[in-house]
Formats: C-alpha cells, structure tokens, sequence
C-alpha cells in the first residue's frame, strides 16, 4: 500500500513539474524574442449564438492567421463570468494585447484595471462597455448601432412611401411592433435608440406608430413565441416587424406564417445583421430588407492591435463599412455573402 | 359537493388552483384570451392552443424529471440533453437548402432520441453503479452536454429546409392540433397506463423513501435508479425533437436553455417534494403548464422586456407560497374553524327544537 501511494505522489509530483516547465516555456516564447516577435493576442468570444456570429469569429481567426499573430481564442458560452475568468487568464499568462466581445455593457472596471495594472492594451469589439474610466481600454472596434436603427427607420420610411402600403387598421398610422435584442445589450439599446430617434426627427413621424416591444433574447425561438403573442394581441394591425437581428426575425416568419398571414407582404419585415438565412428568406419572398451589420471585423481589429503595439496613435472609436441590403438586390449579392 | 370536498383533500388541489387562478387572472386581463379560431386550412388558433403548444417539451422533461425526483436525485443535464438530441437529428436530416433530406427522417429522429437515452444511461450509470451525488453526475453532462452540440454543429446554427420536419412541432395534414401536443398527451399516457397497471410507481417510491429498506424488500434499486435517469435521458432526448422542429433549426446555444431549471420548477409546483418519496405525475404536468402560461402571460399583458424577470419571480414566489406547508396548514384549520362553526350551528338548532318540544 505504502509503495503505491509513494508511486503516486511521485507520478504527481512529475506530472507538476512538467506542466510547469511547458508554461514557463510557453511564456518564454510569447516575451521573449525583442522587435520582430509574434504577438499574441487573447480573444474572448461571447459564444456562437448566431451565424453571424460565427462568421465574426472566423473573421477574426482568419485575420491573425494571416497577420502573423498567435490568436489564444476563448468563448464564453454566454456568460459574463466565463469571459471574466478569461481575460484573467489571459493577464497571467502575459499575453501582449487583449481584445474581447463584451455580452453586456457593465461589471467590467476590475478586471480590465487588472489587465491595465499588467500593463496589457484593451480592445474592446463589436459591443459598447459602459466604464467609470474610459482610459481603461484603448480602442473600440465594431459596428455602429446607433446608424443601424437610423438605416432601418429610412429605409421603412421610403419604402412604405414607394410602395404606397395603407395601414392594415384602415387608419391613418402604420402600426410597428419590435423584437429587441437581449437586454441590457448594448447593440439592443443603441439599435433601439437609433430607431426611435430617427422617427422622432423624421417629418413622417406621426404616420407611424409602436405598437408593442419586446425582448426576443435574439433567439430564433424566443422571436417565434413573441412574434406569437404580437399577432394574438393585434394580429390585424400589424403592418411593420422590426426585428434588432435576422435571427429573430426568421423565428418571427415562421410565426406570422403560421397565423395565416403572408410574411413581407401583409407584414413588412425588416431585421439587421444581414446573415445568409435572411437573404434566403428575402429570395422567396418572406422578408422585404436587411441592414448589414459586418461582423468581418478581424481584419480591422489586427491592423489597429499592431498599430498599438508600434505606439502609433489610434482612434478610440473604429467603424467598419456596413450597406442596406433590400429584397430586390438579394438574389444578386447572395453569392457574394461571406456569412 | 362531495366531489368538490374529495377533489380539495387530493394531491392535485392546489396546482390545479395555481394555474386556475392564473387563467381567471387571464381571461380577465387580457382580451380574446379564450378565443379559439380555426385558420382556413383548419388549424385551431389562439393563445390558449398556444400555451399548450409551448408547454409540450417542458411536460415531457418534467414526466422524466418527476421519477428522478421521486428516486431523491436530481438530473440537472436535462436542458444540455435537448440540445444534444436537436443537434443530433438537424445534422443528420441536414441543412440543404434544396430541402432534400440526407437520411431518413424516421432514422434521424431514431438517432436523437437514442443519443437522449444514452446520455440518460450514462448518468443512471454514474449515479446508481457509482454512487455519485445526483448533483455532481448530472453536472458532468449539463456542461459538457453543449459542448457536444456545438461540435456536432460546428457552432452553427443548421437551419433544415426538409418539409416533414415541421410535422414534430406543426401540423399534419388535416389535423387541428400541432403534432407536439399529441406527442406529449400520448407520453403522459402511457406513463399514467404504467402507473396504474404495473407496480412500477411503488418501487420508484419505495427507493425514494428508503433505499435500503426496499432492497431489504426485494427491489433491485440500482436498477431501478438507472432506468428512471435513462428514461429522463429519452424524455430529453424527444424534448430535443420537438424544441428544434418549432424553429425548424439545431440552436445548439440556446435550445433547452435553463430547461432543467424549468422543468424542476414544475415538478416541485406539482407537488412532489426534492427530497423524494410520493410523486405526481399529473402535478407535474401541470405545473408545467402553469410555468408556460406565466411566460404567455407576461407577453400578452405587454410586460416590458427589462421587468420581465421580476415580474415573472414575484408569479413563482406567489405560486409557491400558495402551495407551501403552511399555507396549507392554514387552508385547513380554516376549513376545521368552518367546519365547527357549521356544528355549532346545528346544535344551536337542535336545542331550540328541542326546547321548543
């Protein structure tokens, strides 16, 4: 008995101080090696909840591959906590620059003073943080959400105009319901925003009218079941679906389809992100338009950490290019959708 | 009357009282909520077909997670389980966008299934073979679960553009009901059937009660422990089917999210206590509706999306002070003081009469 146990320790013992040996030589490798090292960079994914996720997340592997940087990639399955967890890691293992996808806007100042305190640079991507000092991180990448919601609210506007549509209630107002994104959720909140604030300065402001809003937890299926009720609780007002992304306006066709109502014809159907499913959708005729939001993000991201890392000056707010894309050009552009 | 005294003395009172009061709150607040249409091409129509419809997975997973419970475990991995199965049979129908399905369907829905008794195995081998906490067994899969989802997926969402899939969660042809809710009343069934014929129900228990008393007994409770998680696993495993055919898509992130968490709640709003022991299969079902008509309510009433779980918490702990112990307790000296009061008066009667006399 004695012997095993004592041939365990030691097994242990060994096991240990070879794990340590291979972090130090890991560590070596990222500090080591003066001007022309590899940078490594710790990236926390919020999780793949959406294709357009995903494409975001191989845009972004893509990219450092072909920058030439060492990507330590990282997803959090939706949880603040895991992404927490991660970027401490991230500070002990000594990586050069840190950039991450918040989930939601706050409980972030700790750990990125923690990471500021290692003297590490933070990007903050695609979604907003709400700090008490914005010294904290270095640079926000992303999408401008704001914009997005004034797009989606043009676009109705001109549309409606066009296609001279008459509300569905034969009255003088265009009813509107909304799917918001999950809550608390920066590009929820900005996507709204930006929505009601480019109705309230629009000189067509009194024709339209919203009608309900609520979270869809941008799911397909929370969309489904809210689109749901939307119709049982007014299902002959409805003229307009927003939807802050493609996925619950998709889960929302299949709804409105199974009421007996025509989806982009009785219900015009606007969403943003612009995934593939959406101009699928927008082919057969189900869905009248979507604004993109570009989650090929990577490409901008390892420009502007290499820029950091050089010491250039860089600006605190980065925007990548995003288009409108309505049904009658869907069918064109599909093939050349990267996501 | 006699009815109604024996009804409020039975297991299913107060349940059935939770999810009343919640319907009358309903049908009160919220306009058309009974209306029932049926669409041109015959579907019934209206929100309470929509609260069934809803409420269909979380009844199965509750029926699986009511044995569970009874057995004094837990099966925690239920939620990861669903999005297992629903990966399982969407990457083997396929995401073609032609609508061609890569197998059979009969086959897929096979697959998934069994994929959900396996994973059902699996912690009935750990927890009754190994003696494993229930919490810590079902934990390994619970995390691990989504994992292998999202692999099986490759962190996509596949979306299946094959017709019959829609069949699980929509409707057949010349049917008014969605398939599910028959999927679901047949589960319920042949559970009930298995009650009632067999003594299945009375080991269940018997092992929750005490375990070594009823192997003293003759009961083979390793096995029967083992089966109530399998068969735990197969109702995730048809959850799985039923959550990915409403969307028509394997979310691997998002389906049967907190499901577990969810489906627990129903069991312990029917009545069965965590600890185990006595059971109610009809308890649970209808806590699970009951947990499906809270959520329709907050939508129908227009609840906005940030005061949503408050408000949703404050319905859970009404529901559950309703059908506490000391609720309970005080129902029934209230129905004793009646009670007496009633004698009292009756004798207060007598002796007039007999004074009278």
């Amino acid at each position: 008995m004695k012997k095993l146990i004592a041939l365990l320790l030691a097994s242990v013992m060994m096991i240990v101080a070879a794990g340590c040996g291979g972090g130090e030589q890991a560590k070596d490798s990222g500090k080591s090696g003066g001007g022309d090292k590899k940078i490594t960079m710790g990236f926390s994914q919020i999780g793949a909840e959406s294709e357009w996720r995903t494409a975001n997340t191989e845009s972004i592997k893509k990219a450092a591959e072909e920058a030439g940087i060492n990507l330590q990639f990282s997803d959090a399955q939706q949880k603040q906590e895991n992404q927490i967890k991660a970027i401490r890691s991230f500070i002990a293992q000594g990586v050069d620059i840190i950039a991450f996808v918040p989930i939601v806007e706050t409980g972030w100042d700790t750990v990125l003073k923690e990471a500021k305190d290692a003297k590490i640079p933070v990007v903050v991507v695609d979604r907003d943080v709400k700090l008490a000092d914005d010294s904290l991180y270095v640079a926000k990448i992303g999408t401008d959400s704001v914009k997005e919601g004034n797009n989606v609210f043009k676009w109705i506007d001109e549309y409606m105009a066009k296609e001279k549509k008459t509300p569905r209630d034969g009255g003088s107002q265009y009813n509107v319901v909304v799917l918001e994104g999950t809550v608390g959720s920066s590009v929820a909140i900005r996507r709204q925003e930006g929505f009601k604030d480019a109705m309230a300065k629009s000189p067509n402001a009194g024709k339209y009218n919203i009608l309900a809003s609520q979270t869809g937890e941008f799911t397909r299926q929370k969309g489904q079941e809210v689109m749901e009720s939307f119709l049982k609780s007014y299902g002959p007002k409805i003229d307009i679906l927003f939807a802050h992304n493609d996925d619950m306006a998709l889960g929302a066709i299949q709804a409105i389809e199974k009421a007996g109502l025509k989806p982009g014809k009785d219900i015009t159907i606007i969403s943003i992100d612009g995934v593939k499913g959406m101009f699928q959708a927008m082919i057969e005729g189900k869905a009248n338009c979507t604004v993109e939001c570009n989650p090929l993000q990577g490409k901008l991201l390892m420009e502007t950490a290499k820029k950091i890392l050089a010491g250039e000056k860089v600006d605190k707010l980065v925007y990548v290019d995003e288009g409108v894309f309505p049904a009658d050009v869907a069918e064109k552009t599909l093939p050349e959708r990267k996501y | 009357m006699d009815m109604l005294k024996k009804f409020s003395g039975s297991s299913l009172f107060l349940p059935v009282v939770a999810l009343s009061v919640l319907l009358i709150f309903n049908t009160l607040f919220v306009d058309g909520f009974l209306t029932i249409q049926m669409t041109e091409d015959g579907h019934l129509y209206g929100r309470l077909v929509d609260i069934l419809n809803r409420s269909c997975s979380l009844i199965i997973l509750a029926l699986g997670m009511t044995f569970v419970i009874a057995t004094s475990g837990i099966d925690i991995s239920v939620g990861a389980v669903v999005a297992i199965s629903a990966a399982v049979v969407c990457t083997l129908i396929g995401g073609r966008g032609d609508g061609v399905a890569e197998m059979p369907m009969t086959l897929a829905m096979l697959a998934a299934v069994g994929v959900g008794v396996l994973c059902g195995m699996w912690n009935g081998l750990l927890v009754a073979k190994f003696k494993i906490q229930a919490v810590v067994a079902t934990l390994i899969l619970m995390t691990a679960g989504r994992g292998v989802a999202q692999l099986m997926t490759e962190g996509q969402i596949i979306t299946v553009y094959y017709k019959p899939f829609e069949y699980i969660a929509g409707f057949l042809p010349n049917m008014p009901l969605p398939t599910n809710i028959f999927i679901a009343l047949a589960m319920v069934l042949l559970v009930a059937v298995l009650m009632k014929k067999t003594s299945i129900g009375l080991f269940v228990q018997s092992v929750g009660i005490n375990p070594t008393a009823a192997r003293y007994a003759g009961i083979n409770v390793t096995m029967v422990i083992f089966l109530v998680y399998a068969f735990s696993g197969l109702c995730a495993g048809v959850s799985g089917l039923i959550e990915s055919s409403l969307i028509r898509a394997a979310d691997a992130n998002n389906a049967g999210l907190n499901m577990e968490m969810d489906a627990i709640l129903a069991v312990a709003l029917g009545g069965t206590l965590l600890s185990g022991g006595k059971f109610y299969v009809g308890g649970s079902v209808i806590g699970a509706i009951t947990i499906q008509t809270l959520t329709t309510t907050m939508y129908a009433l227009g609840v906005s999306a940030d005061q949503l779980p408050v408000v949703k918490a404050a319905a859970v702990i009404i529901i559950c002070l309703i059908q506490s112990k000391k609720a309970q307790e005080m129902f029934d000296k209230w129905k004793a003081s009646r009670h007496s009061q009633q004698k009292n008066d009756t004798k207060a009667v007598i002796g007039k009469a007999v004074k009278q006399l």
